[in-house]
């Protein structure tokens, strides 16, 4: 398996950048654990359609998330170069699915603008501000809404 | 040559304090944990000193020591009874049974050493 | 260990010794008990009071010292263990465990109140409470100089010959009895401790027999004539004596001179030296045991004097073990009712326990793993290496078993608990509750208890709060005024169940419905069965503050106390009869690590069944298969009629198969008693799987157990069968507010 095992560190406004159906996202770098290579997922029953399914990680079990599907980008059809972005969210562990791996980079907070009034319901729902970079533009993900609210199927 | 004690205590945290204290005092510590165990403990522990409790199961501090003066009269082995309680009553009663002197819980570090240093004959 | 370790094992401890303590209680209450157990329940506070001195814990010291005070004229007999003492007892021993958890709080701002609990412990201890109130400080024993008949210090400090240094000379008349020697004191060494303080000669008189009034009648003591001259103070020297009063003569006097002139003998006494060889005395010979006792058949010298009475005559047993006479304050100590020697333990962290689990889950994941790789290898079948494996396999589930087994804990602790849960509900709803236990040997994973601990409290309190009826009422149908509540715990089929019933007027389900169709949380006029209708009980938001009766307040908490169980793996089944009371059925996992399972291939997913529902599995060809409806089919089984669920379909992987050939059935056990069909594509594989929480990172998911990793390293889901089946377990029919909010 190729794992790029990504240590989080101190620096301060670094963030991992990378595409969803070919738009550019990033989350903060202090969230991420690890970014592994896609693996087979163990579907859940009852799910919703954006959780793909769950895998092991060096023995915990662990959600994967389809952004693209999160996103309101349409459904993922996952192969063996798309990613697993191990992240830290609320205290869960959950597994990002994104098609690549873009750059890391340092941003101040300055850079980071707020979310254009043009932008999409869905997007505004997950997207906590914008970044212009020379590429184009970078949008952060704030990972704590990626979640559904509650823990499903409690009733 | 190290000091031998033989502490016999039911209560854990008793035992856990005697063995920090005496420990430290570079003594090497048998534990039993009721006067029946203390007998048993005796022999192997063959110790310059036994610290015992009153108030225990199966067999109490007194009857501990009363054994221990009936079965090795030949031998009177020093015995500290620890106690809580400080009245002449019970250190009469103790010393009846043939106790060869008391601590009284809660016991400060140098007071214990100093009982046992008092009465350890090596 | 630290000292916070050392203060940490002792709140451990107390946990033990407070669990005794109740323990040993309810045994007093019992109409036969054993006059043992009081001396346990005494010994319980008293270690609590001792360990609480030990580390300055004041007010825990104070009140276990009124307590023991109590118990211990219980043990003498002075008081008698009548209905309100008991009572009594009991708030004491809460008090005391209240206050033990405010000590390892370390929050005294939330002292209990305990002045009208102290009184009235007062008023049993009587004039003992006034006679030991001096230990309460427990300053470090100070001296009773009046005992040895010493001089005032003072006086005496003045008349001593203060020398320019400061040293002052003492004389000191020392005449030990043989009881001075039987109790291993030794002359010797008071000379070496008195050495300490300062310059001491020493002299032996030998000149007669001991013609002091406080010498025992006994062999002929010597007699010790000391000077001493140091600084030290009259208190340190009578430190020196301290454990020697009442077994010798002694004199302690200021020098005005010296007493034995030049021509005395005044030998300095060696650190190491006995007297007998200082001074060369015939006479030590007689009066030292260890001299007489060389021959066996002659009674110790002290007899009479110090040894126990009636046991001189008696030849040393020849096993230390067995101890021959009753010890004064205990029952039997061998072969009698008192429990034997309890096994030896240690206290280990939890953390190192947990780590070894993991462990052993990750080598019996890898043990599959090989398991797989060698099979695609197709060896023969003779080949040592399935020999090999075997053994591996048979080795991890045996390491897996035993550790396992460190985790598994009696629910007894936890039972305990409820009787003051009982206690303190009966009092505040003014009725009369017993409780009584069974099975609280049985043991159950560590964790499980832990969590149990509060929907248990829950559920005890609402059997006391709403299961029962008042005094008055009960008498009226003709039942005794005292309600009854029992908890038990057993092991069934690979499971704990524990039951809560009562003896109470059982679920008044006329009013359950009207409150149940006012909150709309059932579509008015709805056909619901009684289980039905009792299981609106568990509802969310099925109780309300504005409940009329006492009856409608059962659904406090109990929706909560439901999911904390069933997030445990549990489920709670509620069975209530008119007029004779209610049973709450709790059904746990023994361990939340491991489990024994099928492994099954649904719609090309791998998942694991627990082996203990399955009954048996069948060929759908070989059974009968009714429609029953427009979708549900049943079929008959052992004269039963089993609802059939595609496992597939249910879990939402595929439709309904139109054709079960090909298919296997697995015949399921209910926890409502009921039975089930499920329907999988192959059956794999039987195998212990390690339990995996997919709670932790994701949440619970309708008919899903928890995870498990397989051989391949990929996750299994472990089916919970009665959440795939079980309509009995789901809340009824009816307009159901959408699924609760997390």
């Amino acid at each position: 398996m190729k794992d790029t095992q990504t240590e989080s560190t101190n620096r301060n406004g670094e963030l991992v950048a990378f595409q969803v159906s070919g738009q550019d996202f990033c989350i903060d770098i202090m969230s991420v654990r690890e970014i592994r290579g896609w693996t087979e997922t163990t579907i859940l029953p009852h799910a919703q359609d954006y959780v793909k399914g769950v895998i092991n990680l060096r023995g915990a079990v662990v959600p994967v998330i389809d952004l693209s599907s999160r996103l309101g980008l349409g459904p993922t059809e996952p192969g063996p170069r798309h990613v697993i972005i191990i992240t830290m969210i609320d205290g869960r562990t959950v597994g990002l699915l994104a098609d690549v791996v873009s750059d890391i980079l340092s941003v101040a907070d300055a850079a980071l603008q707020p979310v254009p009034d043009i932008a999409s319901e869905s997007a505004r729902a997950y997207v906590s501000g914008v970044i212009a970079t020379d590429q184009g533009m970078l949008r952060k993900i704030e990972l704590a809404r990626l979640l559904p609210a509650s823990r499903p199927e409690v009733a | 040559m190290t000091l031998r004690v033989l502490a016999i205590d039911d209560s854990l945290t008793i035992r856990n304090l005697l063995h920090a204290a005496l420990s430290e005092a570079g003594f090497e510590v048998h534990f039993a944990e009721d006067g029946s165990q203390g007998l048993e403990r005796l022999e192997e522990a063959d110790p310059h000193v036994v610290i015992t409790d009153i108030n225990m199961p199966v067999l109490d501090g007194f009857g501990f020591i009363e054994s221990v003066r009936r079965q090795h009269p030949d031998r009177p082995v020093p015995i500290l009874v620890l106690t809580t309680e400080s009245s002449p009553a019970l250190k009469e009663r103790a010393r009846r049974a043939g106790a060869t002197g008391w601590i009284v819980k809660p016991f400060d570090e140098a007071r214990l050493i100093g009982a046992i240093e008092r009465v350890a004959a090596r | 260990m630290s000292g916070n370790d050392l203060r940490e094992a002792f709140f451990q401890e107390c946990e033990d010794l407070l669990e005794a303590l109740q323990e040993g209680l309810q045994q007093i209450d019992s109409p036969e008990h054993d006059p043992e157990t009081v001396h346990a329940v005494f010994r319980a506070v008293h270690s609590i009071k001792g360990g609480a001195g030990a580390f300055g814990l004041d007010a825990l010291v104070q009140f276990a010292h009124r307590f023991e005070t109590v118990l211990d004229r219980l043990r003498e007999g002075e008081i008698s263990a009548d209905g309100p003492t008991i009572k009594l007892f009991y708030r004491a021993g809460d008090h005391l465990s209240d206050l033990v958890a405010m000590a390892r709080s370390g929050d005294d701002a939330a002292e209990p109140d305990g002045a009208e609990l102290l009184g009235a412990l007062d008023e049993l201890a009587g004039d003992a409470e006034d006679e030991d109130l001096s230990d309460l400080s427990f300053q470090p024993m100070t001296l009773d100089l009046d005992m040895i008949g010493a001089p005032d210090p003072d006086a005496a400090c003045e008349k001593a010959g203060q020398s320019a240094s400061g040293a002052a000379r003492w004389l000191i008349d020392f005449t030990p009895t043989a009881a001075l020697y039987a109790s291993g004191n030794d002359p010797a060494l008071l000379f070496r401790s008195l050495a300490q303080l300062g310059a001491l000669t020493v002299h032996a008189d030998t000149s007669g027999v001991a013609p002091l009034e406080t010498a025992e009648p006994g062999p002929p003591g010597l007699r010790w004539q000391l000077e001493l001259e140091t600084d030290a103070a009259l208190p340190d020297i009578l430190a020196v004596f301290e454990f020697v009063e009442g077994m010798c003569g002694l004199e302690i006097t200021p020098a005005a001179d010296s007493l034995y002139g030049e021509d005395g003998p005044k030998p300095a006494l060696p650190d190491n030296a006995a007297p007998g060889e200082a001074t060369a005395i015939d006479a030590a010979s007689a009066s030292d045991p260890t001299a007489a006792a060389n021959d066996e058949t002659s009674p110790p010298a002290d007899a009479g004097a110090g040894g126990p009475d009636g046991h001189d005559s008696a030849p040393p047993p020849a096993t230390p073990a067995n101890v021959p006479g009753s010890p004064p304050m205990n029952g039997p100590t061998n072969g009698g009712k008192a429990t034997g020697a309890p096994q030896p333990t240690i206290r280990v962290n939890l953390d190192r326990v947990d780590r070894l689990i993991n462990l052993v889950g990750e080598l019996v994941i890898k043990e599959a793993m090989l398991a797989q790789s060698i099979a695609q290898l197709e060896l023969p079948n003779d080949s040592s290496l399935h020999a090999g494996l075997d053994g591996l396999k048979q080795l991890a589930g045996d390491i897996q078993e035993g550790v396992m087994a460190i985790r598994a804990q009696p629910v007894k602790p936890m039972f305990q608990r409820m009787f003051r849960i009982v206690r303190e509900a009966a009092a505040a709803t003014g009725k009369q509750v017993r409780l009584d236990v069974q099975g609280e040997h049985t043991e159950v994973d560590k964790t499980v208890i832990e969590r149990l601990v509060d929907p248990l409290t829950h559920m005890i309190r609402n059997a006391v709060d709403h299961g029962l009826e008042t005094p008055e009422e009960r008498l009226g149908a003709g039942k005794p005024a005292e309600g009854r509540v029992m908890l038990s715990a057993a092991h069934r089929s690979g499971r704990v169940m524990i039951e809560i019933s009562d003896d109470g007027g059982g679920v008044d389900r006329e009013r359950v419905r009207a409150i149940a169709e006012r909150k709309g949380l059932v579509t008015p006029g709805a056909d619901l069965t009684a289980t039905e209708i009792d299981n609106l009980l568990f509802l969310p938001g099925f109780s309300s503050k504005d409940q009329v009766s006492n009856l409608s307040g059962r659904g406090v908490g109990l929706d909560v106390a439901r999911s904390e169980i069933e997030a445990l793996g549990g489920r709670v089944l509620i069975t209530s009869r008119a007029g004779a009371g209610t049973t709450f059925s709790i059904s746990l996992p023994l361990t939340l690590a491991v489990l024994e399972g099928m492994v099954v291939e649904v719609a090309g997913q791998t998942l694991v069944l627990p082996i203990s529902v399955i009954q048996e599995t069948l060929q759908p060809s070989s059974v009968a298969i009714h429609p029953l409806g427009r979708d549900s089919h049943v079929l008959a089984n052992r004269g039963d009629l089993v609802p059939l669920v595609d496992l597939g379909a249910r879990l939402g992987y595929r439709s309904e198969p139109p054709v079960l050939d090909d298919r296997v059935l697995l015949i399921v056990q209910l926890d409502n008693g009921r039975r089930g069909a499920l329907v999988v594509d192959r059956i794999h594989d039987q195998r212990q799987v390690v339990i995996k929480s997919l709670e932790r990172n994701y949440g619970q998911v309708k008919g899903v157990a928890a995870a498990t990793i397989l051989g391949d390293g990929r996750i299994a889901l472990i089916i919970d069968p009665d959440e795939v089946i079980g309509a009995g377990a789901e809340p009824p029919p009816g307009d159901m507010p959408a699924a609760a909010t997390g």
